[in-house]
């Protein structure tokens, strides 16, 4: 047998070199902030400018254009940016650079790509991405925004719901009835928020992600060209399906590490509090309990860099990344309360990393796809269902 | 101008370490090991003064094991030009490094070697001078400035080491007890950085892949001709005391009478 660097997952010098550099600037620049940012319900803008000068918001895309030249370094962004302690940001760039842009590089034409991609890869620009509405979140295929061509314009009316970065985006990658009923009638666009009749209906007050501006949009007979459609007139369902496996992927990722984290800090409590004159983690039911989530932990890591290489290596991974999210998110709730439990009163106090992120847990069995929707999707996948 | 900046693989300072049980060293198992941050403090100065002195070039240089060329990496992710590995593994002593140095900077010919003040494992801050001195060159130690690490000139990555305008010279501030001071040094020299010079850049992800098409030189310190064999020898290595429990004092008047009669600070 030989020793060395193992072959997968396959993180080079220059992967380890982007983790530390950008480890030492969420810890550094972000982590200090993460509970009064949370308190004040917004991070600053320059969050987003600060991480494009780190390259950080265009990992993704090749080399030639700024980024790692492979998904990998998307792997490492998601589990990084976990350590900002504050879910909130943690979302907002995700969004910025993974579930609202990539989509404008793959179909977008030379126009768009420099009027909404590049300034939101060099953090001038804020980015969200406007799919669910009041009416249709799983059932994406319903959605009820309208455009309707006039001459050279498309007119916009409807409303959309929960949209991260919602407050202040520059733009949304907007996804809006074009056609028939179903999903042959779906088209997606970027649409600059200055234009005339869009409106924020309000900021949405939640229980978790408190830094992150989450919004309800409105649109009232709002003009954008017609050249501002992303890729082409009704194939916007299966663009917006595909766009969901990267947005899914990060999100499994991101909660593999999450939960790493939160066992990590919950040994470290454990270790801190003394109570009948020992350590808690000396404790039987402690130490097997958090060993237990360390198992299923690393589990759940696999799984998510299983479906990672898939998609890396352009392979049908939408199985697998369904299962990695489903997996990930619901495991997360039970190693959550756990690492809270451990953490008694202080797990309660909003100042511990753990109480806030007892909450911000929710939202993965929850967005980008409920547990339900990916068991809908896997049983769609395997045979015999 | 040509910059040559040394860069040491330390032990992380996040890292919990433990003294080995027969205190021959420490338990080097499960330990992060990452560059020297006066290192990086040295590195960061490096780029500044190169980029406001165009043309000019650093090079990044590290004596140790073959596993110091990550450091080194990291140097020239920052933006340093080249790198060049003393390969030698194991430990070697300060003055081994400062002999090993100075070939490579008889070699290189830089015009000013900026390094840390120490390195943060072992804390022996004799390097810089030692090489200094087998160079017979002019040397400033732990350089500072007078600006804040908020300023404006620090935002605006302003080098604190000043080159004269007929090059022949550097302005160094240096830390000293109770206040700075202001030399000034003739080139060639040695700088050694302190603390508060600088707010080191975090690597972007452009210059990181740029980076790997950098080229990192290695060199045998016996091709150079020297003898790493250490002169000093560690005899034994301890773990700092643990820290002795405190004392309650019943009131303000104790507390008084103990910092007046056994603390003697009042
Ligand atoms: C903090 C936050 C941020 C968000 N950010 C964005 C964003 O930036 N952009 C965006 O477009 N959207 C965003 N969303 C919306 C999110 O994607 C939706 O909330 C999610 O898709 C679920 O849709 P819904 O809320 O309409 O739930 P519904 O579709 O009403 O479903 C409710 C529940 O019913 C169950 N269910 C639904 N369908 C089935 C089924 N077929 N079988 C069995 N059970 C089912 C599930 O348990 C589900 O949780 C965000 C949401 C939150 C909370």
């Amino acid at each position: 047998m030989s020793t060395g660097t193992p072959i997968f997952p396959p993180f080079t010098p220059e992967h380890d070199l982007f983790r530390a550099s950008l480890r030492a600037y969420v810890e550094r620049e972000l982590a200090p902030h993460a509970a009064d940012w949370d308190a004040a319900g917004i991070f600053p803008r320059e969050v987003f400018t600060g991480m494009a000068a780190l390259g950080a918001l265009g990992v993704g895309y090749p080399e030639s254009v700024g980024g790692g030249g492979d998904y990998w370094h998307v792997v490492v962004l998601a589990e990084e940016l976990v350590k900002s302690r504050n879910a909130g940001v943690n979302m907002a760039m995700l969004v910025q650079a993974q579930m609202a842009t990539p989509i404008i590089n793959e179909i977008g034409t030379d126009e768009q790509k420099k009027l909404f991609l590049a300034p939101a890869l060099a953090g001038e620009k804020i980015a969200a991405l406007g799919v669910s509405e009041p009416d249709a979140g799983s059932d994406v295929a319903n959605l009820k925004t309208t455009a309707r061509r006039v001459g050279d314009d498309f007119v916009i009316n409807g409303a959309k719901m929960w949209i991260t970065n919602g407050t202040r985006a520059d733009f949304v990658t907007l996804a809006v009835r074009t056609g028939e009923v179903g999903y042959g009638g779906i088209s997606l666009l970027t649409f600059p928020t200055d234009v005339k009749g869009f409106s924020i209906g309000k900021k949405l007050s939640k229980i978790g992600n408190l830094s992150s501006d989450t919004a309800l949009l409105f649109f009232e007979d709002c003009k954008v060209p017609a050249r501002y459609l992303l890729g082409e007139e009704n194939a916007g369902f299966y663009h917006i399906m595909t766009n969901f496996q990267g947005e899914r992927l990060c999100a499994a990722v991101g909660a593999v590490a999450g939960m790493q984290q939160m066992v990590d800090d919950a040994i470290q409590y454990g270790n801190e509090r003394t109570a009948f004159g020992k350590p808690l983690i000396k404790m039987q039911v402690w130490k097997h309990k958090l060993v237990e989530h360390l198992t299923a932990i690393e589990a759940a890591r696999w799984l998510a860099y299983r479906a990672c290489d898939l998609f890396a290596r352009g392979e049908p991974a939408t199985k697998e990344i369904s299962m990695a999210k489903l997996f990930a998110g619901d495991l997360m709730q039970k190693v959550v309360y756990d690492c809270q439990q451990i953490h008694g009163g202080m797990g309660y106090v909003t100042e511990s990393h753990i109480a806030r992120a007892f909450v911000d847990a929710r939202l993965i069995t929850i967005g980008g796809g409920a547990s339900e929707i990916m068991k809908e999707i896997i049983s769609k996948l395997v045979p015999g269902f | 101008m040509k910059i040559l900046v040394t860069i040491k693989r330390v032990e992380d300072y996040e890292s919990k370490i433990k003294v080995k049980p027969d205190g021959t060293w420490i338990v080097t198992d499960g330990v992060n090991y990452r560059a020297n941050p006066f290192d990086e403090i040295a590195v960061e100065e490096a780029l500044r003064l190169r980029d406001a002195n165009m043309p000019s070039e650093v090079i990044a240089v590290s004596v140790g094991s073959e596993l110091s060329v990550n450091e080194i990496r990291s140097a020239l992710a920052m933006g340093a030009d080249k790198g060049i590995l003393v390969k030698q593994a194991g430990w070697v002593d300060s003055d081994a490094v400062a002999r090993c140095l100075q070939k490579v900077i008889e070699r290189e010919k830089p015009d000013l070697v900026l390094m840390g003040k120490q390195a943060v494992d072992v804390d022996d801050n004799v390097t810089g001078q030692l090489l200094a001195e087998y160079l017979g060159w002019g040397q400033a130690t732990f350089a500072s400035k007078h600006e804040s690490l908020e300023s404006a000139e620090e935002k605006a990555k302003k080098p604190g080491v000043k080159l004269a305008a007929d090059k022949a010279s550097v302005e160094v501030i240096r830390e000293i007890d109770g206040g700075l001071e202001t030399l000034s040094v003739k080139l060639p020299a040695i700088v050694t950085v302190d603390l508060r010079l600088n707010v080191p850049r975090y690597a972007s992800l452009p210059n990181i892949m740029k980076a790997k098409k950098k080229p990192v030189e290695e060199l045998d310190p016996k091709a150079l001709g020297v003898d790493v064999t250490p002169k000093v020898k560690v005899l034994k290595v301890e773990p700092p005391p643990a820290r002795a429990a405190g004392i309650k004092v019943p009131d303000v008047a104790a507390l008084v009478q103990k910092l007046h009669s056994d603390a003697k600070v009042i």
